[in-house]
């Protein structure tokens, strides 16, 4: 048996005295789309928070393809290649849709203290930028800046973003925040397209469209997972049927 | 590919317009009633706006005490030539390390801020320089600074210039400002300045898709301090003396006015606009009333309050309005 792709193991967060995550727990294969699942305030994002590096957690292990990454910070957890999105969206709003997502590939990371040459001429760079906003379905938009976008493009370029850094595996938090169906609609297919070319986390409110995606789902409440399993076995879960009746 | 960023070229039109206007400065300055070592002053506040800019256009990071490193550098030529016995190449090359390493030092302390904390904190280490300045008698002289800084000839090995003359100095100068405007245009427009303006625009991001950020503040601080050294080494020349004033308040102020109102929040060439009219300002209107610098500051609230980005901003959108052509991103273009 092959060891998971990232391994989660009683993490643990608090704030204040104020417990968010309690032995919270997650196996990612490679490949799959791990759904995550839980009502407002459970500690999802908490949860992205802390294997993304933004928090330290007060208890527990990471580790990525074998690798301990516990408690690093964001950017040498992003250069092991973990991208993130952001449930509310973080872009560079003054700049163009290309440069979004060009800032964020590996190349230019690798020459970030070049100082002579025209970023412009990076060609491997751009390259990547412009396959990422065309992955997201944004090539048109590429020389729009961001802040000009509307809030679906903004959302699909939220994940460009984290796409054009080449991940590994891809955390996605509440992708169709704020979208209406049909925007669900494109996010949904977006996400498909990319299955088996990264594996993905992916947090999400609404069930359907998680039912439909994921391979596995975890379902959080009051920071502790509750249930797990295919999304066939836990239909028939009492919590998740009683929050499927009221949603 | 049509989306494809813009490339920068080498140099633009305007680096060569600016070096031509000021290269044939000597033949018409006088003519028009002002005199060459004017020129000499815009180019120095030229070139310490310029790398001001930096940080401040592009890091969005507002260092409200730069005066200080400007001061590091006039100090630092004058030490280099009084104490040391330096020539003209060493003094300079001296100035700028001297301003680079104080400029990396407080960067260490403040890098890890952004926003005001970072602003009172380079106010603070500003006053510190500047009370240095004042106090450390034996070796800047305090109140009354150094003196009898000599004008030393310029050896380019094949050929040597007396610095003597104020149109010798303004050749000087305006060289300087041409290699450092090279310089910066290249840098902002490099992957290094790419992820610079990213940084300004959202930390947070810049840190998840795997930038240092702190390693980034910190070197646009340094960077721009050398720069600030360098414009300070060259007004020292062309005072012939350093003294506190050059690193108080005042100085640091002038040179945030400059680049607000020149635009460099939105133009690369703002500061450029900004330290002209600046300056300009300052000796005509200075010229009818004592009280100009309260007239700069109403227009500078004016600007502020009407037209945040400034002359080059206005410009911009003038131009925008005569060619009307789809509205494309870009910033600092
Ligand atoms: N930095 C913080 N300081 C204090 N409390 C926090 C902090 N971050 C999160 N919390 C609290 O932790 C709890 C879990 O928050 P989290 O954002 O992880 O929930 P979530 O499951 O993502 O919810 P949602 O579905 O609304 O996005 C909430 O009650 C929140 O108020
Ligand atoms: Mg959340």
């Amino acid at each position: 048996m092959s060891q998971p792709l990232l391994k989660a193991e009683g993490l643990a967060k608090r704030f204040g005295d104020r417990v968010v995550l309690q032995d919270v727990g997650l196996e990612v294969e490679e490949g799959e789309i791990h759904g995550i699942m839980g009502p407002n305030g459970a500690g999802k994002t908490t949860f992205f928070h802390v294997l993304t590096g933004q928090h330290k957690p007060d208890a527990g292990r990471v580790t990525f393809r074998g690798e301990d990454i516990t408690g690093l910070a964001p950017r040498e957890i992003a250069c092991r290649g973990i991208a993130r999105s952001f449930q509310l969206m973080n872009l560079f709003d003054d700049e163009t849709a290309l440069v979004n997502t060009m800032v964020a590939t590996p190349e230019m990371r690798a020459r970030g203290f070049d100082l002579f040459s025209d970023a412009a001429r990076l060609e491997a760079a751009t390259e990547r930028a412009q396959r990422a906003l065309a992955d997201v379905g944004l090539e048109h938009q590429a020389s729009a800046r961001a802040k000009g976008l509307s809030y679906g493009e903004r959302r699909a370029l939220e994940i460009g973003v984290a796409l054009a850094s080449d991940p590994k595996l891809l955390f996605l938090d509440e992708p169709t925040a704020g979208l209406g169906a049909e925007g669900t609609e494109r996010i949904a297919k977006l996400i498909g397209s990319l299955r088996r070319k990264v594996t993905i986390v992916l947090i999400e409110h609404d069930m359907r469209f998680l039912f439909g995606l994921a391979d596995r789902i975890a379902v959080v409440h009051w920071g502790q997972v509750i249930a797990r399993g295919t999304p066939e076995a836990l239909r028939a879960n009492p919590w998740v049927q009683r929050s499927s009746l009221a949603a | 590919m049509p989306s494809a960023l813009a490339r920068a070229p080498l140099i633009t039109p305007t680096h060569v317009v600016v070096a031509l206007l000021f290269a044939t400065a000597p033949w018409w300055i006088t003519r028009i009633g002002l005199y060459p070592y004017l020129g000499v002053e815009i180019l120095v506040w030229m070139i310490f706006a310029l790398g001001y800019n930096l940080l401040l256009g592009y890091g969005g990071l507002p260092s409200f005490g730069h005066g200080a490193f400007f001061g590091v550098g006039a100090y630092a030529f004058g030490l280099a030539q009084l104490k040391l016995g330096t020539g003209l190449w060493s003094s300079l090359g001296l100035a700028i390390v001297a301003a680079a390493l104080a400029g990396a030092l407080v960067a260490a302390f403040i890098s890890h801020r952004r926003g005001i904390y970072y602003a009172l904190l380079t106010i603070a280490f500003g006053q510190v320089f500047w009370f240095v300045a004042v106090k450390w008698h034996s070796v800047t002289g305090g109140e009354d600074g150094l003196l009898n800084v000599k004008r030393p000839v310029l050896d380019l090995g094949f050929a040597a210039f007396p610095l003597a003359s104020n149109t010798a100095m303004l050749e000087f100068a305006l060289a300087a400002f041409v290699v450092v405007s090279i310089f910066l245009w290249r840098l902002v427009h490099s992957p290094y300045g790419r992820v610079l303006r990213a940084i300004k625009q959202n930390e947070t991001r810049a840190a998840f898709v795997g930038h240092p950020v702190w390693l980034y503040k910190w070197s646009a601080f340094t960077i721009s301090c050398a720069v600030a050294g360098l414009a300070g080494a060259i007004f020292c020349l062309a005072q012939q003396s350093a003294y506190p004033n050059v690193m108080s308040l005042h100085q640091s102020g002038f040179v945030v006015m400059m680049v607000l109102v020149g635009g460099g929040l939105v133009s690369f060439w703002g500061p450029v606009i900004g330290a002209i009219f600046f300056i300009l300002a300052r000796d005509l209107l200075g010229a009818y009333t004592e009280a100009w610098l309260l007239w700069y500051g109403l227009l500078f609230m004016g600007l502020v309050l009407f037209k945040p980005e400034g002359i080059a901003g206005a410009w911009q959108s003038f131009r925008a309005r005569m060619t009307p052509s789809p509205k494309e991103g870009g910033g600092l273009a």
